[in-house]
């Protein structure tokens, strides 16, 4: 009845830094073929959370299961091996500068598999043109603008077939019609690989389009979670103010200070 | 009441010392691991060679210009201020030995180590440094491809093929400067020029000794540039500081080591 | 930058360095002179070697026919064995004489070989029977000044 969950997290708990920790006992699970979001504020965690669930972390406590393995035990080449069935997008796209798009995409395909240079040809192309970019695939990256970017990034992600995509702030600093088609890209090729997707976003308009599922993330831990229906009704005072853009609330307004008067009369005394 | 902060102070100083000695020691063993994970893992840049005759064009071939334009000039200076101390002593026809084995001992490896490390190092450095802010290094980590492996080995080896050359063909220029102000110019005896050259200078013990000054030359001066860029603070002030760490530390090893294997290969010759 | 440029540009650039090398080994260094001769091993012993090193040339009438290849103290007689190679196509006489000369005022020391007047030639292996030592700054200076003395108590005397 219920598919496997490709990744669950268990009671995870990491810091940076042993006095400092970023996350506390996060729980979330992420059923197969969906598209889960993972929202929050600047330096919530969420960033944090996706690495772990990349590998490149190791959290100091709990376990995260991806794709059947328990990642925080992998050895290095484990870890590889897991990576092949994964794909990423990070924020600004970071294509190899020193390649064109076609190579890019190219890449992966050329590192991991033995497969002929027509077939690869023909599978670059092929990626490129499900983001509908396949006529720029001659250009260098210093030559597309930022949605172009991110897309041949997206095409490069997936140029394996991955069974798990992770997006990282896929939306930030794009124009309104890159970011409807990054978004609808997102949706699409999730369904079309039937593949699972996790995007870890700030952007409530775009990212609620087109998830199944949203985890909230406050202060490294999940403090709401439910499809975007319920999140919208919610009367979570957290979560009324994240999704409706709220100035004030629980996160307040302004940053911890002494009294107002305190601070102008000891101005006053230096004047 | 004053002894105390001065107790304190020199206490706090001393501190500071400390952790800074501490905290360089702790980086160079790091940057010893990272040279031994290049090491083992170099076999890609030697099963794709092409990788690393890419990277020998940027930081080799890209080099050219300004190393045999400053061994021009080098070689020349050695001529003039080589003539003009001679000729004081009737020796003026020992010009091309002089000239010879300033360059092929000293002058050869050493400046050309030290413009190779301002100008290719700090190049390397930089881009290194600029894949890592951009968060190219991690896109290859993702995608399973070891970056250490495809990105820094080839770098590391290129550097460690050119040195040795462009340091030979900084002498080679020298010579030839030499030659040029002393022979041409001053009017010193072409034919005494040469032969006295060739009768002083040896194979092994002058040429070898030079070339193999410019491979641990290309090790040093390769290593760091790699290792900073790597290690490098994914900032614009990280990738500088980087930069300018690469070209700093480059001279001063290159300067060390100098030493170290001119006292081992040319003095102590009786000893042997 | 295409591959094939820059498989160029680098293939250039690896033959330019090795033309310079080439250059450096044959044009300035003596890389040319000893190294594919055929040689024969000889050995002679010193009562004093001075400052003769190893691979010091062997010259004869001012031209190099060989090199030193090994300086050893003999501990039985207490001089010194010097091993060197000579090249093939000179042939000296057994009773060839060698003496440690300096090249020029206060230059570097060499082996100069003066050829005898036996109708039988070296093998490899033999020993040079007449040799003699180099000669000491110091040992001459005291001579002198040996010298001088003598003269001067001479002159004293005859007065």
């Amino acid at each position: 009845m219920a598919s496997p969950d490709v990744v669950a997290i268990e009671n995870l708990s990491f810091g940076y830094e042993p006095t400092r920790p970023v996350l506390h006992g996060v729980n979330l699970r992420i059923g197969r073929g969906k598209v889960v979001g993972i929202m929050g504020q600047s330096g919530c965690g969420k960033t944090t959370l996706l690495r772990i669930i990349a590998g490149a972390l190791r959290p100091s406590a709990g376990a995260a299961r991806v794709l059947g393995e328990v990642v925080n035990q992998l050895d290095s080449a484990g870890i590889f091996a897991l990576r092949r069935k994964m794909g990423m997008l990070f924020q600004f796209g970071a294509l190899f500068t020193d390649m064109t798009a076609y190579e890019n995409v190219a890449f992966q395909m050329r590192e991991h598999t033995d497969l002929p240079p027509d077939l690869i040809h023909d599978l670059a192309l092929l990626k490129l043109e499900a983001v509908g970019l396949r006529g720029a695939a001659h250009l260098m990256p210093s030559e597309l603008s930022g949605g172009m970017a991110r897309r041949v990034a997206l095409a490069r992600a997936i140029a394996l077939d991955p069974q798990l995509i992770l997006y990282d702030e896929p939306f930030t600093g794009l124009d309104p019609i890159s970011l409807g088609a990054i978004a609808r890209l997102i949706r699409r090729l999730n369904d079309s690989l039937g593949a699972t997707s996790v995007v870890v976003s700030h952007d409530v308009q775009e990212c609620f389009d087109i998830v199944d599922y949203v985890y909230m993330v406050s202060a490294g831990r999940v403090v709401a979670e439910g499809t975007p229906q319920e999140l919208r009704r919610s009367g979570e005072p957290f979560v009324h103010q994240f999704v409706h853009g709220e100035p004030d609330g629980p996160i307040p307004f302004h940053y911890p200070a002494p009294g107002y008067a305190a601070d102008l009369d000891v101005g006053a005394a230096h004047g | 009441m004053a002894e105390r902060a001065l107790f304190v102070a020199t206490r706090q100083l001393l501190e500071r010392l400390g952790a800074a000695v501490t905290a360089r020691i702790w980086r160079l063993g790091f940057a010893s691991r990272f040279f031994l994970y290049m090491i083992l893992h170099s076999g890609v840049a030697f099963r794709r060679f092409w990788l690393t005759v890419r990277e020998i064009y940027f930081a080799g071939v890209l080099s050219l210009i300004i190393i045999l334009v400053s061994g021009l000039f080098v070689g020349m200076v050695l001529g003039l201020q080589g003539y003009d101390t001679l000729q004081r002593y009737g020796s003026s026809e020992a010009l091309g030995i002089l000239v010879a084995l300033s360059l092929v001992r000293e002058l050869g490896p050493v400046v050309a180590g030290l413009l190779f490390a301002s100008r290719a190092g700090s190049a390397i450095t930089a881009e290194i440094g600029l894949m890592k802010a951009t968060e190219q290094i991690a896109a290859m980590e993702m995608m399973a491809v070891d970056p250490v492996a495809r990105v820094v080995a080839p770098r590391f080896w290129a550097g460690v093929i050119s040195m040795p050359l462009l340091a030979a063909m900084f002498s080679a220029m020298g010579i030839f400067g030499g030659y040029l102000v002393g022979v041409q110019l001053i009017g010193v005896d072409e034919g005494a020029f040469w032969s006295q050259m060739q009768a002083s200078v040896d194979f092994r013990e002058d040429i070898m000794n030079g070339v193999i000054k410019s491979v641990v030359f290309g090790v040093a001066v390769t290593w760091i540039a790699v290792f900073e860029g790597y290690d490098a603070a994914p900032t614009a002030e990280g990738v500088s500081g980087a930069t300018t760490r690469t070209v700093v530390t480059s001279s001063l090893a290159i300067l060390a080591l100098d030493f170290i294997l001119t006292a081992l290969m040319f003095t102590g010759g009786n000893a042997r | 930058m295409k591959r094939s440029t820059i498989d160029l540009w680098v293939g250039a650039f690896v033959a330019a360095a090795f033309g310079a090398l080439l250059f450096l080994a044959l044009k300035v260094g003596n890389l040319a002179a000893f190294s594919t001769a055929q040689t024969y091993v000889v050995q002679a012993k010193f009562a004093n070697i001075g400052g003769l090193k190893v691979r010091a040339p062997i010259k004869s009438a001012g031209v190099v026919v060989g090199r030193v290849t090994e300086v050893r103290f003999d501990n039985e007689s207490y001089e010194a064995i010097v091993t060197f190679n000579i090249e093939g196509r000179y042939q000296f006489p057994r009773d060839t004489s060698a003496k440690v000369l300096t090249s020029g005022l206060l230059g570097e020391q060499y082996v100069g070989l003066e050829a005898g007047g036996d109708g039988v030639m070296l093998k490899s292996g033999d020993r040079l029977r007449l040799t003699q030592s180099a000669v000491v700054l110091e040992n001459l200076i005291s001579q002198f000044l040996y010298n001088k003395a003598a003269e001067g108590k001479e002159e004293k005397a005859g007065k």
